[in-house]
């Protein structure tokens, strides 16, 4: 960590230089502008969330970030260096995980199995081994379903290890999908509105569980959230997003106070 | 190692531990540790695998945290509160505190942070030892007015990292500390444990107090071992046998069994991996010694009743052929009474089919002695256990008895009695009908309540129960009929004993909670709770659309049911003598459930009868004035402290009545 960057926030935390910085960023599809001309950054250790109305373009932005739309324009860069176009699954090896804002586990298996596959980017044993369950697998397997058991553990999820998640509330279901990311043992963990259709008690879990993850393993969060009371409680730096464009970014105290923002969420005609 | 020098140093070897010698719990641990050193003492679930401490390690575990203890300054005499779920480290906690000569108190862990204060205050707690940031947080919340407490300790440090430290200690690292300080404060350590004996405070549990504040018993270590002693016996317990602790540690119950008689006969406690898991926990421990209020095994049946309501048309259909046989002979067989070759065999093949994997699915298959206490449990309820070869038995006991008063031999039990004395307890029954009982295990005093003790305790020792009862003729079995003071007399003269109707009632699995009132009134009414689980089963097979409790409990259809299952009450009290008069007239079902939160129930869920009464005093006027609706609004409490409130508008309906004569026509 860049000692001169880092600063120390009024509750404890230690707070980095920028781990991914996002440089005019324009996205389209076709002839519509997602994303329009947008730079910000996420410094490491802290909760940074991308607020805005529906349509803002915010969902695109996290598929920016874990390189899952190439944008046209701009340049990404994570830790320092420029980020080349790269696939999913080698984003997620650099350490970046993700949970959907429509819940993407497989619903047939159980909480312990979806979790698990968290761990994929962590197995190295070949197919040979893992056919015959002998030796790396083996090893690899009981090392992997440690560090499961304990973000089931931290997530509290142990009464639904063996239920199939299918079968489970759709709060619950949130959870696992914070755990299978957890699992990945990530570095920078984007939440796509891990609080959508939560009711307050079930709100006030996730908040809980996301300074947790932060405070306990140090993991940067990026987090798109449509509930401004959680964000501006749980958040350090905030950007708005309308319409494509950034129209604010800063503490929520900041935010709170920019007219553009509050025009954007009260609505005023667009020119 | 340490356990030898403890042990030499204790002058307990093999052949000189006679009993009289074992006579505090620490002692019985440093025994524990030599005769038993590698049998299970405790195991817990953590990371989905069952971990387990054998007694030499666990005497190791409690000395490192005991020479912690002193190394932080605590001596003799010093109160150490307690609270968290059942952990291992929370039974090591209170013999480590024993050992230093100081006087354990486990507490509640869902007390809201009020609650603890009183308890925390009035037992002038020096330290406290917290589960989680939740417990430490309840306790920060009130410190500043707690003169004397000194720090808290905590064993996950989870959410804590902020947290000013000057005051908080690392349970892990005060057992380090113990450990790294052994060469200087070891002999210390085995001088005090030497020192003490059975007149040494063994723990003092607050009683939960249906009236007015919570009482903090105190109990001598010859209370605890002496009753843990006989009870084993009575039982014979012994250290093949093993438990699942799961109810809560300030609970005099859990004392016994997971301190108490597990010291004395080294049996194995096991600690489930969180409170939601403990039904899957007990089918992997499968315990031997079982204890449960009657409030589990209700809602166990319930459990069972719903999922075979769901199930397929020939498992439905072995389900009632071979139950049914077990009702008919299960009990005998469970008893030893000759029931013939058939159905010996059909009883086998019962078991083979449906009674042993279902006993295996309730995690009751390998309990030996199991017992329910508390309150009354249905004769049913009772009926469908016993009838699949659980021996079940009932208990009656209170803290200041150090639990035992009765208990019910093999071969002796029924359903509506609570058995015979315990060993060494002597029981009288005065002309009020209030039960005594003077014993080995009665308390020593009420802390600092010298007033309460005197009226509770007379001089020669006999402890006055505050329950009213007699002894059974036939089977010379002591029978409750309710609490002392709450039994009554109607406006005409006859007898009042809420509780008997409230059973009835709560022996349907629709209504969860009863109160009944009528005192000095010319009729009986009652407020009822409706169980969601049976009643949203109910609802969800009849078609019957509800958002929430509320809407629920005032539904027409719900109020028909429950008429019914009231009506037939009422006709079942018409035939006793005493107490045909306590028919319930009218009666509404409550818009919210009554809860421990807001004061309604005891922690350990006893109605608390004044306090609802006062509470809902407009209902209770709207019972009585014929008006067949009223509008409430009521304060409730969550559980993170913050009030809200409730309003609904509740029905109230008349209930027919009968006469004795018109039953019998």
């Amino acid at each position: 960590m860049n000692a001169v960057n880092s600063h120390i926030t009024p509750d404890g935390r230690t707070i980095g230089a920028p781990i991914m910085e996002m440089k005019n960023i324009t996205l389209r599809f076709g002839g519509v502008v997602a994303i329009k001309d947008i730079s910000f950054d996420i410094k490491e250790g802290e909760i940074r969330a991308i607020i805005g109305p529906n349509g803002a373009g915010k969902s695109s932005m996290l598929n920016v970030i874990n390189g899952f739309y190439h944008p046209q324009e701009g340049e990404v860069h994570f830790r320092g260096k420029k980020r080349k176009s790269l696939k999913p699954h080698q984003i997620a090896k650099q350490g970046i995980a993700r949970t959907f804002q429509n819940i993407a586990l497989f619903k047939g298996m159980s909480t312990l199995d979806n979790i698990m596959t968290g761990r994929l980017t962590h197995m190295k044993a070949g197919l040979l081994s893992q056919t015959l369950w002998w030796g790396n697998a083996q090893r690899e397997e009981v090392e992997n379903r440690e560090v499961v058991e304990k973000v089931i553990d931290f997530l509290e999820i142990q009464t639904i290890r063996k239920t199939p998640v299918g079968r489970l509330p759709y709060g619950l279901q949130k959870r696992v999908e914070l755990g299978r990311a957890l699992a990945a043992e990530p570095k920078l963990l984007l939440l796509d509105e891990p609080m959508a259709g939560m009711n307050v008690e079930e709100k006030e879990d996730m908040s809980r569980f996301i300074l947790d993850v932060n405070d306990e393993f140090g993991t940067t969060i990026a987090l798109i959230e449509h509930d401004m009371g959680v964000v501006m409680d749980i958040a350090d730096r905030v950007v708005v997003m309308d319409y494509g464009k950034k129209i604010g970014d800063g503490t929520p105290q900041e935010v709170r106070s920019n007219q553009n923002v509050i025009d954007a969420y009260l609505g005023v005609a667009h020119d | 190692m340490t356990n030898t020098t403890n042990a030499e140093a204790l002058d307990i070897s093999m052949d000189t531990q006679l009993d009289d010698q074992l006579n505090t719990v620490p002692k019985l641990l440093a025994r524990n540790a030599i005769q038993y050193a590698n049998a299970p003492a405790y195991r817990e679930k953590e990371y989905g695998i069952w971990q387990s401490w054998t007694w030499s390690q666990t005497a190791k575990e409690v000395n490192a945290l005991a020479l912690g203890f002193l190394d932080l300054g605590i001596k003799k005499g010093d109160h150490i509160a307690i609270v968290g779920r059942n952990r291992p480290y929370f039974y090591w906690a209170m013999v480590a505190a024993q050992s230093v000569g100081a006087v354990p108190v486990p507490l509640y862990k869902d007390a809201v942070a009020e609650e603890m204060a009183y308890v925390l205050d009035h037992c002038n707690a020096s330290y406290v030892v917290a589960e989680d940031q939740e417990q430490v947080d309840k306790v920060i919340d009130v410190i500043d007015d707690l003169k004397d407490m000194k720090g808290i300790i905590f064993l996950d440090p989870r959410g804590m990292r902020k947290y000013d430290k000057s005051s908080l200690f690392d349970f892990k690292e005060v057992q380090q500390n113990g450990r790294d300080k052994s060469s200087k404060l070891q002999k210390t350590l085995d001088a005090i444990i030497k020192s003490q004996n059975g007149d040494n405070t063994c723990a003092m549990l607050y009683t939960s107090g249906t009236t007015g504040r919570p009482k903090g018993v105190v109990l001598s270590n010859r209370n605890i071992v002496e009753t843990a002693k006989a009870t084993c016996e009575f039982d014979t317990l012994s250290v093949n046998d093993s438990v699942l602790a799961y109810l809560p540690m300030a609970w005099v119950g859990d004392f016994i069994f997971s301190i108490g008689q597990a010291y004395t006969s080294g049996f194995c406690v096991a600690c489930p991996e969180s409170g939601e898991t403990m039904q899957h926990d007990l089918r992997e421990v499968g315990p031997t010694y079982f204890f449960a209020p009657p409030r589990y095994f209700e809602s166990m049946l319930t459990s069972v009743q719903i999922r075979m309501e769901d199930a397929g048309k020939f498992k439905r259909w072995l389900f009632k052929v071979f139950m049914a046989h077990a009702k008919e002979v299960g009990p005998k067989i469970l008893d030893g009474k000759p029931v013939g070759l058939y159905a010996n065999l059909k009883y086998l093949l019962g078991e083979l089919l449906i009674t042993g994997p279902l006993k295996n699915t309730l995690g009751l298959s390998r309990v030996r002695v199991g017992y329910t206490a508390g309150e009354a449990i249905g004769p049913e309820l009772f009926e469908f256990y016993r009838s699949l070869g659980i021996n079940i038995k009932q208990l009656y006991g209170q803290t200041e008895a150090s639990v035992f008063i009765t208990q019910q031999n093999d071969g002796e039990v029924s359903a509506d009695t609570v058995g015979k004395p315990s060993p060494g307890v002597e029981l009288k029954i005065d002309e009020k009908g209030q039960v005594f009982y003077r014993s080995v295990g009665s308390f020593v005093e009420y802390y600092k309540d010298k007033k309460s003790t005197a009226e509770t305790k007379d001089k020669e020792g006999w402890v006055a129960t505050g329950d009213a009862g007699f002894i059974e003729k036939t089977s010379g079995q002591l029978r409750i009929i309710d609490r002392a003071k709450d039994v009554g007399k109607l406006k005409d003269g006859s007898m009042f004993a809420p509780k008997f109707v409230e059973n009835k009632h709560k022996f349907y699995a629709n209504i969860l909670e009863s109160v009944v009132f009528g005192d000095g009134k010319d009729k009986c009414v009652a407020f009822l709770n409706i169980d969601l689980t049976a009643v949203g089963n109910w609802a969800e097979r009849n078609n019957i659309a509800y958002a929430s409790y509320q809407e629920l409990a005032g539904h027409p259809k719900v109020y028909e049911m429950i008429q019914k299952n009231i009506e037939e009450v009422n006709e079942s009290v018409a035939q006793d003598d005493m107490l045909s008069s306590c028919q319930i007239h009218r009666f509404l079902i409550l818009h919210k459930q009554l809860d421990a939160d807001d004061d309604e129930l005891t922690r350990t869920q006893k109605v608390r009868r004044n306090i609802i009464a006062e509470k809902y005093s407009d209902l209770l006027k709207a019972l009585y004035d014929g008006s067949s609706e009223i509008f409430t609004q009521t304060e409730v409490t969550y559980e993170d402290g913050r009030k809200g409130s409730i309003s609904a508008t509740l029905e109230i309906r008349d209930a027919v009545v009968h006469s004795k004569k018109q039953v019998a026509a």
